[in-house]
């Protein structure tokens, strides 16, 4: 059968997939299509209610992409406080780890 | 005899390492990569030397048994892609010079994190 | 036409470096045929790397010797000393051309309209051809030192490349970390190709395959071409270079970078598998490629997350990705003499691992030119200063989410078809290793989910009210990148069977290829 990819354990049919998403699609189109019928473009009916206050700019309801993460990137602190700074930029460290990679790959292969 | 030739290559390596972790200077650390490059030849052509051999001159050998040159070939080369590195590694450092005013490792990091 | 088709390997590199040292006249003489040149040169460059893939791939390894007729012995000249310069393409360095081919067009494509109006296109075009010169040699040749140098004009010609654009002398900074870190991995390889000769006394890779044991000398050349090639590649420890240069590099040159250094990948398997044939202690190197491998996706997708330039963080993302073809296949070299368990999952492993390559090499390649033709258009690195984009480009839009989607794992793209067989493969071999990868494709599934969010979702931004959609030719290159995206994720079947399967086998045993070079014995 064509799109069928084992892989020894477990099958993978794209085929398959595509045609539940499509299903899916198809009864979210009908969902959406049994929708309220008086909504119109380009009326005061899209703008958002902000409780009588002006829209704020559009640069100002955008969430910039830094301030995404925060949380993430907040609560692996000690990690990224480790890692980061080990990027210095300086390319004698860049060296020096091919070095200290080289001589630990040497050691393990010559041990073990 | 063979051991000096790779001798001084292992301490032509240590000394190019050497340069190349502790001075910030890219000036000296691209003298450093034309000693790691001259130790790499210098270890390819101790391959290649045997003792008593004959230069693979067909119309000066004294007869068929010559010495392979397979390694010269290789340390050839290395040497002309040596010279394109290091030409090419000054440019940038040139171009670095203009742009930032320091040729220091340390200080040439605005890429980083 | 017979002459073509049996000189295929020479003008693998013949036809880029023609097209690349013409291309400087054109500049000089006739600067408005440059640029179609150039398209021609690298179409016509793909056109050969797509026949001698073909060809390899129905008939069998093809091995050319230069300058000796067909029916000559392919190691030894004429008078009986081991000194031929040779090509040998087997099913794996068919694959390895396929990528670099596909890529390069388009690439090649893109470059056309983003450098329209650049100046110095002579010698960036040039250097471009011989960067695919560069890889093609990397991934066809049968000979140590060919290798090496094609793994310099590789480097040469990237670094090079790096350092064309961006103001201020930082992608110089990029270039020279790139090219003295390249020079430093390429004088390695070279040693541990001197330690080989002093073995063998020779250069031929199915020769040394045929003859090698594991001493002290070959063992610490093999660590020396581990750890200079892994830094090729970008595998972490090795990896710091990597993001600097991409970071930098103009966007097109990025998505072709990928592919060189996956011909770094190549090297570390070509010798690995053939040239030292598994002679060594594969459950050791094994753990290192997988260990390699498992540092380089956990350290690249964290370092990606709180990235600022959208660039850098794409290559933090292929350091990442390089994990996992490192991870696939370092399983399959553990297993390499249990019988059973290479064929219950070593295979399949060794398979994702490969596959994972191509993909990557499509779906990076598609991130990279997306992501370059917003930054063509806008003049802007920084993802805290983009927003609103999607409503100016919509097709830049749609091509940058079917690649992320692609990375992050999503069916039905190829990233999934390719992580879904190293999943299943690993955690049959070591389960923790199969849930790192997971989560992994998880976290990068979120560090994309906010790429795409702060360049392309919300409100239209007025500093970005005048943007317009990429140029055409940029359009079209990513179509090409996209298609292969799309149709090898809905079809996997027919691509593995048809092309990964035989890489895979032509690795595994490294037999075939012996037997193509060195025929019924010396």
């Amino acid at each position: 059968m064509i799109g069928l990819l084992s892989t020894g354990y477990g099958f993978w049919n794209p085929i398959v997939w595509l045609v539940v998403i499509a299903a899916a699609l198809i009864v979210s189109f009908i969902i959406l299509k049994a929708g309220r019928k008086d909504y119109s473009k380009d009326t005061e009916q899209v703008k958002p209610y902000l409780s009588g206050n002006d829209e704020p700019s559009a640069s100002d309801t955008h969430v910039r992409g830094g301030n995404l993460y925060y949380g993430f990137t907040r609560a692996l602190k000690g990690y990224y406080d480790k890692l980061i700074p080990l990027h210095t930029g300086i390319l004698n460290d860049y060296i020096a780890w091919f070095l200290i990679g080289l001589v630990i790959i040497f050691v393990v292969v010559i041990l073990i | 005899m063979m051991a000096i030739p790779l001798i001084a290559v292992a301490i032509l390596i240590g000394i190019a390492f050497a340069i190349l972790l502790i001075k910030r200077n890219m000036i000296k650390m691209v003298m450093a990569l034309g000693i790691l490059e001259g130790a790499v030849n210098l270890f390819l052509v101790s391959l290649g030397y045997r003792e008593g051999g004959v230069a693979p001159i067909f119309v000066s050998a004294p007869d068929t048994a010559m010495v392979l040159p397979t390694v010269q070939a290789l340390t050839l080369t290395n040497i002309v892609i040596g010279v394109a590195t290091t030409a090419m590694i000054l440019a940038f450092i040139m171009v670095i010079w203009k742009k930032y005013g320091t040729v220091n490792a340390d200080k040439m990091r605005r890429l980083k994190k | 036409m017979s002459v073509i088709l049996d000189n295929l390997p020479a003008l693998l590199i013949a036809v880029p470096l023609f097209g690349a040292f013409l291309t400087p006249l054109f500049g000089r003489f006739l600067p408005k045929v440059r640029t179609p040149w150039a398209i021609f040169a690298v179409l016509a460059s793909a056109a050969v790397a797509i026949t001698t893939a073909i060809r390899v791939l129905i008939s069998g390894p093809i091995v050319y010797v230069f300058g000796a007729g067909a029916s000559a012995p392919a190691v030894l000249d004429s008078a009986g000393i081991p000194i031929r310069i040779i090509f040998t393409i087997d099913a794996f360095g068919a694959f390895m051309l396929l990528s670099a081919a596909i890529v390069s067009v388009a690439v090649m494509l893109y470059l056309a309209a983003s450098q329209k109006r650049r100046s110095g296109k002579s010698a960036f075009y040039t250097l471009y051809l011989l960067l695919t010169a560069g890889i093609f040699g990397m991934v066809s040749t049968g000979d140590l030192f060919n290798f090496f140098v094609f793994l310099e004009i590789n480097s040469l010609a990237a670094a090079a490349l790096v350092s064309y654009h961006r103001k201020g002398g930082i992608a110089v900074e990029g270039a020279i970390k790139y090219a003295v870190v390249n020079t430093i991995g390429g004088l390695m390889v070279l040693a541990g190709i001197g330690l080989l000769y002093s073995q063998y006394d020779t250069l031929n890779m199915a020769l040394i395959a045929s003859q090698i044991a594991p001493n002290p000398v070959t063992i610490t050349a093999l660590v020396l071409f581990l750890a200079a090639l892994a830094m090729k590649a970008g595998s972490v420890p090795f990896h710091f270079a990597t993001p600097d240069a991409y970071s930098v590099a103009p966007s097109g040159v990025t998505a072709l970078m990928i592919v060189a250094s996956q011909a770094g990948l190549y090297g570390i398997f070509r010798i690995l598998f053939t040239v030292y044939n598994g002679v060594f202690n594969t459950v050791t190197v094994g753990w290192v490629v997988i260990i390699l491998g498992v540092l380089s996706m956990v350290i690249g997708v964290t370092m990606a997350l709180p990235q600022k330039d959208v660039k850098r963080l794409l290559a933090y993302h292929a350091v990442s990705q390089t994990g996992y073809m490192l991870l696939g296949v370092g399983v399959a070299l553990c297993v390499l003499h249990d019988a059973a368990a290479l064929s219950a999952y070593g295979t399949t492993a060794m398979e994702g691992g490969l596959f994972h390559i191509f993909n990557h090499a499509m779906y990076k390649g598609l991130l990279f030119l997306a992501v370059g033709a917003v930054i063509y258009r806008t003049g802007v690195w920084s993802i805290n200063k983009m927003g609103g984009l999607g409503h100016n480009m919509k097709w830049t839009m749609i091509f940058f989410l079917i690649g992320a989607l692609a990375i992050a794992g999503i069916p039905p793209f190829n990233g999934f078809a390719s992580k879904l067989m190293i999943y299943e493969s690993t955690f049959a071999f070591n389960p923790v290793l199969a849930i790192i990868a997971m989560v992994v494709s998880i976290l990068t599934l979120a560090s994309f989910m906010k790429v795409f969010h702060s360049l392309f979702l919300g409100p239209k931004q007025p500093e970005y009210a005048e943007v317009k959609e990429a140029p055409k030719p940029m359009i079209a290159g990513m179509i090409i990148l996209t298609v292969f995206v799309v149709v090898l994720g809905i079809f996997p079947d027919l691509f593995v069977n048809a092309v990964i399967s035989p890489a895979a086998d032509a690795l595994l045993n490294s037999g075939t290829y012996l037997s193509a070079v060195l025929g019924g014995g010396l």
